[in-house]
């Protein structure tokens, strides 16, 4: 295992996009990093700008007028980058996937990693999903 | 000290002080906000359009998805609209289980808001310490209704689970610890001066402006003025419940804050209230499927303020027209106000002052001409 894969496993950072989500998933996500569940304990930090990030757990249908902003943060992300699909919503476009203004799914502007289904989905899964990801990041 | 000159710093969609896609261009001259425009729309899913295609029993789901946070708001606000369009009574026992279910979303939510605010000022152990004790509340929730966020506890026509007596005393129990560590917490925020420093006379919001603004809910009840549709214009059992209006002088958001605190005092008092004097009874009556052609306003007090839901019926079994108003559109105007004139690091602390949820109120959208 090279050093910079060995110090990405102990240390995924998280950037955290609502790309149209009810909000329901996103509270969630908080909940996961505060005491209750504490994911700091697993060296995963919730950090303020992409350029930091290594994962983008995104939350909420791929909104029309969202899409571009979400582009634009993936884009800014260093690589390697992963993105974790949280809620049915980010999934599959749940409720509003016929809706007028909603495109569906992440994985439709984006390739996805995770999914992580569940309206909203508890905390233990968000970080049930992030250690899968960080499972397949170690290869 | 004037520059003449200004400049124009974009916040948001993306940014670490807000959770939702939201862009605010400030306009500020040195240190100073001078102009504040407001770009909403991001989260606009087409949710009302969504309802009309949906019957009323899938709406009330839907209607659930408009918010995360105040979910059950949202579903006592349609189901008393939808109730009202044939006038259907439902049994008291479940009025009183949606009232106890509408105050402990009041409190996990304004839990939630007084530990943003905490980690807005910099003050993050107080942030932790409120999300646990808020995790006693999800626990609540979960055990009265199965989920922590989205409860779907309600349906037209009555509740669709009831509250046994093993867990009323269980909330009995995580209500006192809840209310003891909440007065702590007063206390503390109260003498504590990185919060004092970041929180006093940040945001004036006056309340000449606050009503001609519109403003809502805490910010509003925060300058000074008793507004409460569950005092004004009672709904569920409010009008049984003894409780108190909870206002403050202060204008700034360290008044938002303390109005906040004391609302959850006051929540815990009507959950015992209602617990107490819960009838036994049926907990739903049976429901038309199919509604006569008429229209019909809810108005419920949300944990962010007052929250209109209206509909019109045609005789199908889906709306003609459905309308949410929610409470952070009326809380906007004022927010918009307030940061005239504000620092720029104090941008965050007022905009997370009025508890903003742009997922209720996000109804359009903006298309540019190619």
């Amino acid at each position: 295992m090279s050093i910079k894969k060995w110090a990405r496993i102990r240390s995924p950072w998280l950037i955290h996009f609502n790309t149209g989500g009810c909000n329901g998933c996103d509270i969630e996500f908080v909940a996961a990093i505060t005491p209750r569940y504490d994911v700091e304990r697993f060296g995963i930090l919730l950090k303020g700008t992409p350029r930091q990030a290594d994962i983008l757990g995104v939350t909420g249908p791929i909104t029309m007028q969202v899409a571009h902003r979400v582009l634009r943060v993936y884009k800014q992300m260093p690589e390697p980058k992963f993105v974790v699909a949280i809620g049915t919503c980010a999934v599959s476009g749940g409720a509003f996937k016929d809706g007028y203004s909603v495109y569906g799914g992440v994985d439709t502007i984006l390739p996805v990693d995770v999914y992580i289904p569940g309206c909203p989905p508890k905390p233990e899964a968000i970080i049930n999903g992030i250690v899968k990801l960080i499972e397949k990041i170690k290869g | 000290m004037r520059y003449g000159t200004t400049i124009k710093v974009p916040f948001g969609p993306q940014h670490p002080a807000l959770k939702e896609p939201e862009c605010f261009l400030f306009e500020v001259e040195g240190d100073f906000v001078v102009n504040v425009k407001p770009r909403i729309g991001y989260i606009h899913r087409g949710i009302e359009k969504a309802f009309e295609n949906n019957t009323y029993m899938h709406d009330l789901y839907l209607a659930e998805r408009i918010c995360g946070i105040c979910s059950h708001a949202h579903t006592v606000a349609f189901t008393q609209t939808v109730e009202g369009l044939v006038s259907l009574e439902i049994p008291q026992r479940a009025q009183y289980i949606r009232l106890i279910m509408a105050e402990l979303e009041r409190l996990h939510s304004h839990s939630l808001w007084v530990g943003i605010a905490a980690h807005e000022a910099g003050f993050d152990t107080m942030f932790m310490y409120l999300w646990r004790d808020r995790e006693m509340i999800m626990d609540l929730m979960e055990e009265i209704s199965g989920n922590r966020v989205l409860h779907a506890i309600n349906t037209i026509g009555g509740v669709r689970r009831d509250i046994n007596d093993e867990q009323a005393n269980k909330i009995r129990k995580y209500l006192d610890k809840f209310e003891e560590n909440i007065k702590n917490y007063i206390k503390v925020l109260e003498t504590e001066n990185t919060f004092l420093k970041r929180t006093v006379g940040v945001g004036i919001l006056k309340p000449s402006d606050a009503i001609a603004l519109c403003a809502v809910g805490p910010t509003l009840r925060a300058s000074g003025i008793k507004n409460d549709v569950r005092k004004d214009d009672p709904y569920l059992l409010y009008d049984e419940i003894p409780f108190e209006v909870i206002t403050h002088d202060g204008c700034d958001v360290f008044a938002r804050t303390i109005v906040r605190c004391e609302e959850m005092l006051e929540s815990i008092k009507i959950i015992r209230y209602a617990l107490d004097h819960m009838p036994k009874g049926e907990l739903k009556v049976k429901a038309p499927r199919t509604f006569p052609p008429n229209e019909s306003i809810g108005r419920v007090e949300a944990p962010r303020g007052e929250l209109i839901h209206y509909t019109k019926s045609n005789g199908t079994s889906k709306p003609e027209r459905y309308k949410v108003r929610s409470p952070t559109l009326g809380n906007l105007a004022s927010v918009c106000k307030t940061l005239i004139g504000a620092h720029i690091a104090d941008i965050p602390m007022i905009l997370a002052g009025i508890d903003p949820c742009f997922s209720c109120m996000d109804r359009i959208l903006i298309k540019k001409r190619s």
